[in-house]
């Protein structure tokens, strides 16, 4: 404690602040560098190319790979997105509403699906649902039962996210769209929500990509052969094939969109903080 | 005489136990400036906020153009196009141009069509001195700049009264005087005006009458040259030297706080 701060004598360890953070610096790199040569001596990397990378069964996953497994991730996910975004927008709004109940029902929401395992509302979506009440059609069969069940498990993030934007425009913006004769509604709807979004949209897109990864969960939902997303699909030829090179190449995929999305959003991280200095 | 244009009357406000505003009556006439001056945290926002019922009043009246604003029935959106209000902070809409932020309030409440807007809006924008920055963001105008485009988006929706809360307090001194020059062309063409604010000299030259208040009660009202040439009660005297000699102000606090913990 007491030679922490004193600061009266700057040679204590005989080094000085620069030769520190060089031999600090060696340090990282010598350990870096070890467990690179470790990994390359001890990897049979014959038969991880025979695993992972043959390319003769890579050819084989085309076109199927695009046209029916990347569509389907695409799809289930933009429509689970959308849900999410409306069912959270209705959500948000009911948290900040002046109506205790309508505040509660919000907070009990957002709870328990923040709560759950998106896994769990699949098989509950899935499975739950229809056997308690047998009549109840999804519309859009599959396709509607995965956007509810990915628009459930991200309706209470996207709830919280808009709830926060919302509180982050200055009160004095709704007091002066009150004071020019707006309604509530009409405030919220042609000056908040805008500025709101603006904030958001580095976290909802963040959300985007979750929902991308999460959409392999249908695998659980018994799907048909046109049906199958990244996932089953490489799951499906990787046992057929006895291979693991199609698990390789759906991964590919999905980075193919979450990278380019995630610099986005780095983007327009850096593009706001420069706005507010 | 005619019914006055604002009309208070048994005015209460409280938040929680802090009683703000502890029984004010005040009238204005059609066309009519009122300065409202006094110490910081008197009330003076508080009871501004009133009359357009962006704060609720626990008791009392609030009478605006004869309609009654605190009637619990009354279509409070429609009372409010007929006050416009401007804010110490501007609070101009960021995401919205300029042209934009006088043109939406029109569509959206008074259902005008684009042109009529767009025309209004460039009446306006020219009567505070700025048609040529029609289609600028608010962020990239200056604080006087962005104050005037305020005003010029509440005259859009044609009121009756216009409210002012401290409008040049947050502004750089260079450029309050573009601000006051518009506000006072405003008060010569005939607009009822009530104004928060620390400007003592805008409050002599323009003012037809100056209202002192202090814990939430008025203390003082009248003439300018009266109120703050030759105030009648030590708290108006007391206030207005540390307003008019602010390092006068400052020793008085030092002995204040002496005597306090000494
Ligand atoms: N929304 C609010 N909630 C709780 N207290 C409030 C609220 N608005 C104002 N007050 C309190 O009411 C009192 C009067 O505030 P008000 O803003 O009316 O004073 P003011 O005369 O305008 O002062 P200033 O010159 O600093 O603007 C203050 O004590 C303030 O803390
Ligand atoms: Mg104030």
């Amino acid at each position: 404690m007491a030679d922490t701060d004193t600061g009266i004598q700057p040679k204590r360890t005989g080094l000085t602040r620069t030769q520190k953070r060089r031999l600090s610096r060696g340090a990282q790199y010598a350990v870096l560098a070890a467990a690179v040569i470790a990994f390359a001596l001890t990897a049979d990397w014959g038969r991880l190319q025979n695993q992972f990378a043959q390319p003769g069964i890579a050819k084989q996953l085309f076109p199927d790979l695009i046209t029916v497994a990347l569509k389907n991730t695409v799809l289930y996910t933009l429509s689970g997105f959308v849900v999410g975004l409306a069912l959270g927008m209705v959500i948000a709004l009911m948290r900040l509403s002046s109506v205790g109940p309508y505040r509660w029902l919000a907070g009990i929401y957002i709870e328990i699906f923040r709560g759950l395992p998106a896994l769990l509302i699949f098989i509950f979506v899935g499975v739950g649902v229809p056997l308690a009440f047998p009549t109840v059609q999804y519309p859009g069969g599959t396709y509607g039962k995965v956007a509810v069940a990915l628009g459930l498990v991200s309706a209470a993030y996207m709830a919280e996210t808009i709830r926060a934007g919302i509180q982050a425009v200055p009160k004095g913006q709704m007091e002066a769209a009150r004071s020019l004769g707006f309604s509530p509604a009409r405030a919220m709807v042609s000056i908040i929500l805008p500025q709101a979004f603006r904030i958001i949209l580095p976290p909802l897109t963040n959300e985007l990509v979750l929902l991308f990864k999460d959409s392999s969960l249908v695998l659980f939902l018994g799907v048909t052969l046109e049906q199958r997303e990244l996932s089953k699909f490489g799951n499906d030829l990787a046992s057929q094939t006895a291979n693991s090179t199609p698990i390789l190449v759906a991964g590919l995929c999905y980075l193919l969109i979450t990278i380019p999305l995630s610099l986005v959003v780095r983007r327009m991280e850096t593009k706001a903080l420069r706005e507010i200095r | 005489m005619t019914t006055p244009e604002i009309r208070v009357q048994g005015l209460h406000k409280s938040f929680g136990d802090n009683h703000v505003l502890r029984g004010i009556d005040l009238e204005i006439a059609q066309g009519e400036v009122v300065c409202v001056i006094g110490p910081s945290g008197s009330g003076k926002s508080t009871l501004l906020r009133c009359v357009n019922l962006l704060e609720e009043p626990t008791e009392g009246q609030v009478f605006v153009g004869g309609t009654e604003v605190t009637d619990p029935d009354v279509d409070i959106d429609a009372v409010r196009r007929r006050i416009g209000m401007v804010f110490q902070q501007f609070n101009l809409f960021p995401h919205l141009s300029v042209t934009e932020n006088l043109t939406l309030p029109q569509r959206r409440v008074l259902r005008r069509d684009k042109a009529a807007a767009e025309r209004v809006a460039a009446e306006n924008l020219a009567r505070v001195g700025l048609a040529e920055k029609a289609g600028a963001y608010p962020s990239a105008l200056s604080g006087g700049q962005q104050q005037r485009v305020a005003i010029a988006r509440a005259l859009a929706m044609g009121p009756e009264v216009m409210l002012f809360d401290e409008p040049t307090s947050a502004l750089d001194p260079e450029l309050v005087g573009d601000v006051l020059a518009v506000m006072r062309s405003l008060a010569r063409e005939g607009m009822t005006m009530m104004v928060v604010t620390h400007e003592m000299s805008f409050a002599r030259e323009v003012a037809d009458r100056v209202v002192f208040m202090d814990g939430g009660v008025i203390v003082e009202q009248g003439r300018p040259e009266q109120v703050i040439g030759a105030p009648r009660h030590e708290r108006t005297r007391h206030f207005l030297s540390r307003i008019l000699d602010p390092a006068m102000a400052e020793v008085e606090e030092g002995v204040a706080d002496q005597g306090g913990t000494g």
